[in-house]
């Protein structure tokens, strides 16, 4: 984590904690879904978050991590939990429910009301940028 | 339509019921039972009508969302009724990312066996009857026989081995498995299948063979792998960069990773100059000019005369004969020792290296070019602005509290302004305002651009005033006066071209942003354009006598140097003191951003100034390397100290793009343009320089080429090849005109398969209606059951109470 010392005060632990899906992400990466994760847990989650991996394996734990209810699909609940907590909940419940309608307009391609992998996919290629942000150096 | 058999759907009707079961993988039966079903349904439709009509109304109304789209019942409003059709449903093979791990293995067979038979669909003929249109006949996943995970996971691995190499290790890499597993993968396929041809007579020799070959491979292997982590290890500034990145961002990181990669253009430059020229002219000094050289002075290093003119640094130095030369006659036995010496002509070899390092340097420019567009550039890709700015903007390497709140609030803002310009555009724009608009835009434009005007004029008369007082040897700091006014401009005109932008108040930020580049890049050019015809048109005339392009290379570095020193004062007062002020005397917590496009920018420059000088001055490549290291650790810690990341959202992908294009059109072009003018049109001076006897550069070429012909028949190909191919126009005309067939049959390739997309777009919606429409279908079906049974149920239960009711 850049400190050449190996055991962490609480206070340089709270440094490291802001990223608002640190829950989600050990969640997705841990092996019984509730956060506690191995050493091979751990070196999965650096190693789909290294500069190497490919773009189609980034999209399907970024899918999974913004899949909160974990049943396959990225409904309009799950959509609304990423915006609150992308915002940290400074946006107000209408303008939400506006951004989550207009994230549906753009990225559902089979108009079922949620994101399913492949639209996910879809919309992703769209994004150059995705490759550079869903990555952690060490 | 096939005929209606007598089958009977075995709806479960208690949920404990596995047994009979229609699942999808029944394909055959699964087609009959939807074609039972909407023939039930047809007939029902027929004797109820209205009634079937209006529950489905009531049912649907309230799940259909503002747009009108019908929207499948969710889990929650199914109720336990139709515990069947979830169980339907959650056995949809779409569903792909709730799989075990023997699906996920399935689908990666699939994918390998598609990859080594290159074929994505089988053939029609020879397949039994199946539900789907789009026949899987590789498909594990619809299996009948449901292999076990075991078993998937031994054909995966025989079918990985019949992959190359880098077709597995790919294939590998994309899998979403967890890193043990991909190992255990990667090491079964890579038993060699040789082995297993061992034949069984050498079995006594074999294994020890066998086992220390196998312990030489693995060590080389470790070996590389070693070598690898330690060459990454190396990479420099890898700490310093995770920084950055960690508190500001993968936006001002892209200034800084820009940076490196001009570090490895110059790098790239400057190898072949040093082993061509510098070092073989190094080896062989040409014989010491009379009168004493002038001693070392300080002013050297800024204005790049004095001691320094009869160094390697500059053209002058270099020789216009053959080096190397084996002696024609042996007076006394005295180039005995020489006999098998190797001559090497520097003229030509001056030519042919900066010739083929600009070549290499375009080369790589292009490809790098080409790749960060192929990243960012979509065929028939929609705007998506919201899903993009809602998945793709969180930054997780931002590691500190303070810039990820940062980032919050960033994010936060960008989607009010995402949110205000629908509305905004929603809302009618009166014409008075928009032609305010535009006027405005015209006016800011005509200012900026009448600014450059006079600031090339004022560089012309300026550069005219230096030719006309001729400066004597002894007064060399006056050189330096034309260098400081050009990057007095320089510095000056971005903080005019920012005040005048201010009065336009553009909509969008990044077209902001893009207009400022652009007003900036076309006065830098103007610039240095106005300072190319003052060198090669006018300096050229005056110094006829001197070695003109001494003079050039040294202003050249006389500019590298000095925009260097600009920039530390830019930075030193742009940040340093701005966050002075504004902390102490205007009290604002706010530090000041960190202008990341100006700052590329200013690389850029100084990038078109090594290239324009490196014909003149061979080694300033070296003097680019030492001033982009010391800028890195400058603006590193200025960053860490002084500055802020940008507020405003900055498409980091799209921007360096933007700059490697920027590198590779104005910059490169010019330099190119320039260096070809000077090597083709303008007579290189008579007494200094590799070509001090030739009428332009080229004929250094030329000469060699009339000496291979009159050398024999032996190489007769090669003048043969520059007769008829470079001096000759027709080849260049038949390759330009190849050129842009290709370029015009790969827009009509694009142009088609963004046609092709639209129509797949279409294709995807229709499929989407009609799974809607048939998962609703499903629940009413279950749910006209599940009451009719419930129906029934209460019915003999009342009759069960009520014995006197028979």
């Amino acid at each position: 984590m850049g400190n050449k010392q190996t055991v962490f005060t609480h206070e340089q632990l709270e440094a490291y904690q802001d990223n608002p899906f640190r829950q989600r992400i050990a969640q997705v990466f841990s092996e019984d879904g509730d956060g506690h994760m191995t050493l091979d847990n751990f070196l999965d989650m650096f190693s789909v978050m290294s500069e190497m991996a490919p773009r189609d394996l980034k999209a399907y734990y970024a899918f999974k991590i913004y899949d909160f209810n974990n049943d396959g699909y990225i409904c309009e609940w799950d959509l609304e939990q990423t915006v609150t907590k992308l915002t940290q909940g400074e946006l107000s419940a209408e303008e939400v429910s506006l951004v989550c309608e207009k994230v549906l307009d753009e990225a559902d391609g089979d108009h079922d009301g949620r994101l399913s992998l492949e639209d996910f996919q879809n919309m992703i290629l769209r994004a150059p940028d995705f490759l550079s942000t869903f990555h952690i150096r060490i | 339509m096939a005929q209606p058999l007598n089958f009977v759907l075995s709806v479960p009707e208690t949920p404990e019921d596995h047994g009979q079961e229609p699942s999808p993988y029944d394909e055959s039966d699964v087609h009959d039972s939807f074609h039972q079903l909407i023939q039930e349904q047809s007939r029902w439709v027929a004797e109820e009508g209205l009634e079937l009509q209006e529950q489905e109304r009531g049912a649907g109304a309230p799940q259909t969302t503002g747009s009108g789209r019908p929207v499948p019942l969710g889990p929650e409003d199914a109720g336990a009724h139709s515990t069947a059709t979830l169980r339907i449903l959650a056995s949809m093979p779409s569903r792909t990312i709730g799989r075990s791990r023997g699906a996920i293995i399935s689908q990666y067979y699939n994918r390998t066996v598609q990859l080594r038979r290159r074929v994505s669909r089988p053939e029609l003929r020879g397949v039994g009857r199946s539900a789907r249109p789009s026949l899987r006949l590789y498909d594990l996943e619809l299996d009948p026989a449901a292999l076990e995970e075991e078993e998937k996971r031994l054909l995966l691995v025989k079918e990985l081995q019949g992959l190359t190499v880098a077709q597995r290790d790919h294939m590998l890499r994309a899998m979403p498995l967890g890193l043990a597993e991909k190992r255990c993968l990667r090491e079964e396929s890579q038993t060699p299948s040789g082995k297993q041809r061992g034949r069984p007579g050498r079995r006594g020799l074999l294994p020890c063979c066998g086992r220390l070959r196998d312990a030489c491979v693995l060590a080389l292997h470790g070996l590389g792998l070693g070598l690898l982590s330690g060459l990454l290890a190396l990479m420099p500034w890898r700490y310093a960069l995770k920084r950055i990145g960690g508190r500001f961002g993968s936006s001002v990181l892209s200034y800084f990773l820009f940076l490196k990669t001009l570090l490895a253009f110059n790098a790239l430059l400057l190898l072949p100059l040093l082993a061509f020229l510098v070092g073989v002219q190094a080896a062989f000094p040409p014989p010491a000019s009379p009168g004493s050289a002038p001693s070392f002075t300080g002013l050297e290093l800024l204005t790049g005369g004095g001691s320094f003119n009869h160094t390697v640094l500059y053209y002058g130095y270099y020789s216009n004969s053959t080096l190397n030369r084996p002696c024609a006659l042996p007076p006394e036995g005295q180039c005995g020792r020489e006999a098998d010496t190797l001559p090497y002509n520097m003229p030509l070899a001056y030519l042919f290296t900066v010739g083929v390092s600009f070549f290499i340097t375009c080369i790589t420019l292009v490809y790098s070019m080409s790749c960060s567009f192929g990243e960012s550039y979509r065929v028939g890709s929609a705007s998506g602005v919201h899903a993009v700015t809602v998945f793709c903007s969180w930054d997780h390497k931002v590691t500190q509290r303070r810039a990820s709140r940062l980032q919050c609030d960033n994010i936060r803002t960008h989607l009010k302004e995402l949110l205000a310009e629908r509305q905004r555009r929603q809302g009618p724009r009166s014409a008075c305002g928009r032609l305010r608009q535009v006027a405005v835009l015209g006016l800011v434009w005509l200012l900026c651009l009448g600014t450059t005007v006079g600031c090339t004029v004022a560089v012309y008369a300026f550069s005219e005033l230096m030719i006309k007082s001729s400066v004597s040897a002894d007064q060399e700091g006056a050189l330096l006066a034309l260098p400081v006014v050009v990057c007095l401009l320089n510095l000056g005109a971005p903080y005019l071209f920012r005040c005048l932008a201010a009065l336009e108040r553009q909509d969008s930020p990044v077209l902001e942003v893009y207009l400022a580049i652009c007003r900036n890049l076309i006065f830098k050019m103007a610039i240095l354009g106005i300072l190319c015809y003052h060198w090669l048109g006018r300096r050229v005339g005056t110094l006829k006598n001197q070695c003109w392009e001494n003079f050039v290379g040294q202003e050249l570095y006389r500019l590298t140097v000095l925009d260097f020193i600009f920039v530390l004062l830019d930075t030193l007062f742009g940040e340093l003191v701005w966050r002075l002020i504004s902390e102490k005397k205007l009290k604002r917590r706010e530090k000041p951003e960190f202008d990341i496009a100006g700052n590329v920018l200013e690389l850029i420059y100084g990038q078109t100034l090594t290239w324009l000088g490196v014909l003149f001055c061979p080694l300033l490549p070296a003097v680019q390397i030492i001033k982009l290291l010391l800028i890195f650790y400058v603006k590193k810690t200025s960053l860490m100290a002084n500055c802020q990341a940008p507020r405003r959202p900055w498409l980091a992908s799209h921007m360096s793009t933007v700059f490697v294009s920027l590198l590779c059109f104005p910059s490169f072009l010019g330099a190119a343009v320039f260096l070809c003018y000077a090597v083709w049109q303008v007579k290189p001076s008579s007494t200094c320089g590799p070509f001090r006897t030739l009428d332009t550069m080229y004929e250094a070429g030329k000469v060699w080429v009339r000496h291979l012909e009159a050398a024999g028949p032996r190489v007769s190909w090669l003048p043969w090849v520059h007769r008829y191919l470079v001096e000759n126009t027709f080849p260049v005309y038949l390759v330009s005109a190849l050129l842009l067939a290709v370029i015009y049959l790969n827009i009509q390739v694009v142009k088609g398969q963004r046609r092709v997309i639209c129509l797949l777009k279409e294709q995807i919606s229709n499929e989407g209606e009609d799974k809607v429409f048939l998962i609703n279908r499903l629940h009413s079906v279950y749910e006209r059951k599940e009451r009719s049974r419930v129906g029934r149920s209460q019915e003999a239960e009342r009759l069960v109470d009520d014995p006197d009711a028979w």
